[in-house]
């Protein structure tokens, strides 16, 4: 088979798979694991045989025109360079983990046909993205996983967290998808087509008439999918879906969709440098602002949420320096580790029976009941804070390294301006980073108080899956010295100067966090806290759903809860109220959107009830009256009839007679 | 003899039957009504012919046509009467009323209404049709079509 | 013409005319109380006034043909079968209250209006008009009989189609079907039951009719 035909297939067998799971999921219950697992397991080794195929070389490229579309072609088009090659493992990888993780982690439940389906319809929509040349074709598989994030994260969707997670994860994306829509046309309009290879090409030699207004609008569309500020709220509030689904949106699929995007289009970008600064100013603000956020949630899913934010924002930090080696170098190590974090805390959350870090930190021995989590949610932790020998740091120290670089102005058109910005807002995020690393893994696996409950073992699918994912989150980095044949030949190696700020500045978060700790952990036992909601037995989706909906209840709001013993809480100061609820950006867009699009449906209510209503009624209610009326003459009496139609002909007679005698 | 005198006498002989026509409530009543119409039109054909000096007297041969007509439609129309007569037990017109609009949407349910349903239901045996009812009288079809 | 009617005004009546007018009140007159008595005979035999006055009226329009055609056919035929109807129909003989509908003050309205309208139309058109009754009769047997078979003959032979037509009819209307009346007969000669069921159809029927009877029958005893 030719690695064309192999690429075509990479997307197209868990598409397969989710159209054969939703036929057949429900009538043939046995097949539903098979089906939901085997495609994305087969589409994982095709997407690796593609990858050592192309083995970074020139790119594979193939194309075919279904139907003529006017002006601006659009085909079905593949454009598998180095970066898609290894996304398309990395997304086959994670999915993969997700999908044998979902058999164990929602055992019970009597929608996971329907969610198997959806995941590998995500999944398929994802590789799309990764290996479509042609931007229409990337577009449908964009909106395919925004559909399907829609499902997804509104799986428990008994309860109105989920629902309104789902919503507003929708409507957030779609938010950005319409300028990014209209950025695509433009965008193709310019080139005269939507193939990438002809747009890069067109951008090559200086075809584009708007590239600032082009960019501007892409970006939005990329803010919206990769959770970036302005657009990021949805992200932290989606955490209201299952685990698993959390891992795939933040890991592989969904927000990486945004950065892989511009990776791919970054000459378009790089050619506005009114766009590049524009982008830094968004990384900077998004990263810095996300790690602050995850300092302040209560949520061990919102921590990693805010957290995944912030490492996106390091992503685009990466592009708005003009790097995109490191930026999906990021990329890659970050899906790992990032899967491996959600996992881990899916059997942590199941294990403890609350997903709210207050109420684990007053749990003794929780490590021990876990011990796969607790390993390897410290690689992964130790990755996100950029520690080395792991992933995250070689991957972090090349953004770094590429920011200092732009600094520098050694990066050709990108401004220093934007190095700059990205090299200071990384390094203060590297270190809250390591902060929220450190107070997440101090809160959640060293609690004192009363014993953990013991659920018994977890599921050896969930716990498997966790050490497969913790290879890459520890060894990534000694690829560091290959990758670059892969990508666009930059040098990923850490440099010393940022290695040292770096890893100073995430040691001396780390060791401020853990005496903030000791400081207030005695005040724990004097503060107890915290109510075990979930049902001891009940299978790993139950129990999230459990714990997601009784958070609020018990202590007040779904992302904080009032506990002295925070170390968070000592850190951030009187920041920490404002942090706790994402900087009232919620609260914003109410003020902005919501409450004036609110007041217009009632007015525009108001409107159709009472003024445009009684019109229709009026319609509908003369007639009747006259109906009425006309009905009492049909009383069945001839002679009551001929009165009338006799009595009307002398009336005509003697108008007759009367305009004769006047014409005459 | 002026003119003016056979055809006033016309008109109001007109006039007179329409008032019967509209007024009574016998069915036999209405029909000398309208023989008092048909014979005022008769006179009005007379009088004129006589006037005008007709060469072919139109007017009196449209007469005799009329009172042939006449004759044949007093015989139809007692015909009928005797037949709803038959139906309803009564010849008084303004107690035919199936046609009316009710306000529940139903049908009349005068006193006549009754007897028409006293008459055998369509769903009894055969045999039990043996009531002296015309088959083929449209009033009696439609009293069971509004049963 | 016109100068014929200069020489004739309305307050010199000549003799036919007086004669006219008085057999036409005599008619008219017989023509409201034919469509005003509560008595139903009454208003038949005051018919039978108003078709004899009319009949007269033909002979001084000197239609002498049409006037014995009148008396034979409305007075002789069309009147007796009237009677014969009231008969049938069970009317009641004597004073029935309710020989007027409620619609009579309508009609009342819609007649006066309508002679009103006809009177001031015909007056106004012919008022100056003579009929000079002078000469050859206009409408002696044998010029009627000339024209009728002379120029009519068509129209007259189609008019007895019609009539045909027309005897055919009443009697579809109004005989009894095979079925109905050979079943009747039959069932007069069958079992107890039978003739049980059939009296209680005839007894529905009665009871019917002496629904709409009884109330005026009641008031007939009254006025006793």
């Amino acid at each position: 088979m030719t690695t064309t035909t192999l690429a075509v297939l990479v997307p197209l067998l868990p598409f397969l798979g989710a159209v054969a799971g939703l036929l057949l999921g429900r009538s043939v219950p046995g097949l539903a694991r098979p089906l939901a697992v085997l495609p994305t397991l087969t589409s994982l080794v095709l997407a690796a045989l593609v990858a050592v195929r192309q083995g970074g070389d020139t790119a594979v490229d193939a194309a075919t025109q279904l139907t003529p579309t006017g002006s601006v072609p659009i085909d079905l088009a593949l454009h598998i360079d180095g970066f898609a090659a290894l996304v398309a493992v990395l997304v086959g990888v994670v999915a993969t983990c997700v999908q044998i993780y979902s058999t164990g982690y929602l055992h019970d439940d009597p929608r996971y046909p329907s969610y198997a389906a959806l995941v590998s319809l995500f999944t398929s929509a994802m590789l799309l993205v990764v290996y479509s040349g042609d931007l229409m074709v990337l577009l449908v598989g964009w909106e395919v996983m925004g559909i399907c994030s829609y499902f997804l994260v509104g799986h428990y969707w008994e309860t109105p967290e989920a629902r309104a997670a789902s919503l507003k994860a929708f409507l957030v994306t779609k938010l950005g998808d319409v300028p990014f829509l209209i950025g695509l046309f433009a965008l193709a309009a310019d080139a005269g087509s939507f193939r990438i290879t002809t747009v890069l090409a067109t951008v090559a030699d200086g075809g584009l008439d708007h590239p600032t207004l082009v960019a501007l609008l892409l970006l939005a569309g990329v803010a919206g999918k990769s959770a970036q500020f302005p657009l990021h709220t949805w992200l932290p509030d989606a955490m209201a879906g299952p685990t698993p689904v959390s891992a795939l949106i933040h890991a592989a699929t969904m927000v990486a969709a945004g950065v892989y995007f511009v990776a791919r289009i970054l000459p378009v970008i790089a050619a506005s440098q009114a766009a590049l600064v524009v982008l830094a100013v968004m990384a900077a603000v998004t990263m810095a602002g996300s790690a602050l956020a995850a300092l302040a949630q209560d949520d061990i899913k919102r921590v990693l949420a805010y957290s995944t934010v912030g490492q996106l924002g390091y992503m685009t930090g990466a592009l708005a320096v003009g790097d995109r080696g490191a930026a999906v170098f990021h990329l890659l190590s970050h899906g790992a580790f990032k899967a491996l974090l959600f996992l881990a805390a899916g059997v942590v959350i199941h294990a403890a029976g609350t997903n709210s870090l207050a109420a684990m930190s007053r749990m003794r021995n929780l490590r021990d009941r876990v011990p796969d989590a607790y390993w390897t949610m410290t690689v992964a932790l130790l990755a996100l804070a950029a520690i080395p020998p792991f992933s995250g740091f070689f991957s972090k120290e090349a953004v770094l390294g590429a920011a200092e670089h732009a600094a520098t102005g050694h990066a050709g058109p990108v401004p220093g301006a934007a190095g700059w910005i990205v090299l200071v807002a990384a390094l203060a995020t590297a270190l809250l980073t390591a902060a929220y690393a450190t107070r997440l893994w101090l809160r959640a696996f060293h609690g004192t108080g009363a014993e953990a409950p013991d659920h018994g073992r977890q599921p050896v699918t969930m716990t498997a899956v966790l050490w497969v994912l913790a290879v890459p989150s520890l060894a990534f980095g000694v690829t560091v010295g290959t990758l670059p044949d892969w990508f666009d030949g930059h040098d990923l190696a850490p440099k010393l100067t940022t290695s040292v700020l770096g890893t100073g500045l995430a040691l001396a978060g780390a060791l401020v966090t853990y005496g903030a700790w000791r400081h207030t952990t005695a005040l724990a036992a004097r503060a107890p806290i915290g109510a075990v909601a979930a049902h001891p037995r009940a299978d790993a989706g139950q129990v999230e759903a459990a714990a997601i909906a009784t958070h609020a209840p018990a202590y007040g709001d779904v992302a904080s809860a009032p506990d002295p013993a925070d170390p968070g809480r000592l850190l951030l100061g009187p920041l920490h109220r404002h942090a706790a609820v994402g900087f009232h950006l919620d609260a914003v867009y109410a003020a902005l959107f919501v409450r004036p699009v609110r007041a217009g449906a009632r007015l525009v209510r108001f409107l159709d009830r009472e003024v445009v209503d009684t019109y229709v009624r009026g319609a509908g209610t003369a007639p009747r009256l006259l109906g009425a009326a006309v009905r009492r003459a049909q009383t069945g009496n001839v002679q009551t009839y001929l009165s009338a139609l006799l009595a009307g002909t002398v009336v005509l007679a003697v108008a007759a007679v009367l305009v004769a005698t006047a014409g005459a | 003899m002026h003119l003016a005198y056979p055809a006033v006498l016309a008109v109001l002989l007109f006039c007179v039957g329409l008032y019967g026509v509209l007024a009574r409530r016998n069915a036999i009543l209405v029909l000398m009504s309208v023989e008092l119409m048909l014979n005022a039109v008769n006179l009005n054909l007379v009088a004129f012919d006589v006037w005008l000096r007709d060469r072919l007297h139109s007017g009196q041969a449209l007469t005799l046509f009329t009172i042939a007509i006449a004759a044949a439609e007093i015989g139809i129309g007692l015909a009928i009467v005797l037949a709803v007569y038959r139906n309803r037990g009564t010849s008084a017109v303004d107690d035919l009323r199936d046609t009316a609009e009710r306000p529940d949407g139903g049908d009349g349910d005068d006193g006549t209404e009754g007897a028409a349903l006293d008459e055998p239901a369509p769903d009894e045996p055969a045999p039990n049709q043996a009531s002296p009812k015309p088959q083929s009288s449209p009033t009696s079809q439609k009293a069971e079509a509004t049963a | 013409m016109n100068l014929a009617a200069q020489h004739h005004g309305f307050l010199s009546p000549t003799g036919v005319e007086i004669a006219f007018l008085l057999v036409g009140l005599v008619t008219l007159g017989a023509a409201v109380v034919t469509v005003t008595t509560k008595q139903l005979v009454h208003a038949a035999l005051w018919l039978v006034v108003a078709l004899g006055g009319l009949a007269v009226e033909y002979l001084l329009l000197s239609a002498e043909f049409i006037a014995w055609v009148q008396v034979l056919i409305y007075v002789g035929s069309v009147v007796v079968l009237l009677l014969f109807g009231l008969m049938l129909t069970r009317a009641p003989i004597g004073r029935s209250p309710d020989a007027d509908s409620g619609n009579r003050w309508v009609a009342l309205g819609v007649a006066l209006a309508a002679a009103a309208a006809l009177v001031w139309v015909v007056v106004d058109a012919f008022r100056t008009q003579w009929i000079d009754l002078d000469g050859p009769a206009q409408g002696s047997t044998d010029v009627t009989g000339a024209i009728l078979f002379r120029h009519w003959v068509l129209p007259f032979e189609a008019l007895s189609v019609l009539l045909l037509a027309a005897l055919v009819g009443a009697i579809v209307l109004s005989r009894k079907s095979d079925r109905e009346s050979g079943r009747t007969e039959q069932e007069s000669g069958k079992s107890d039951r039978e003739s049980g069921k059939t009296d209680r159809k005839s007894g529905d029927r009665t009871r019917a009719n002496h629904g709409t009877q009884a109330p005026q029958q009641a008031r007939k005893e009254g006025t006793r």
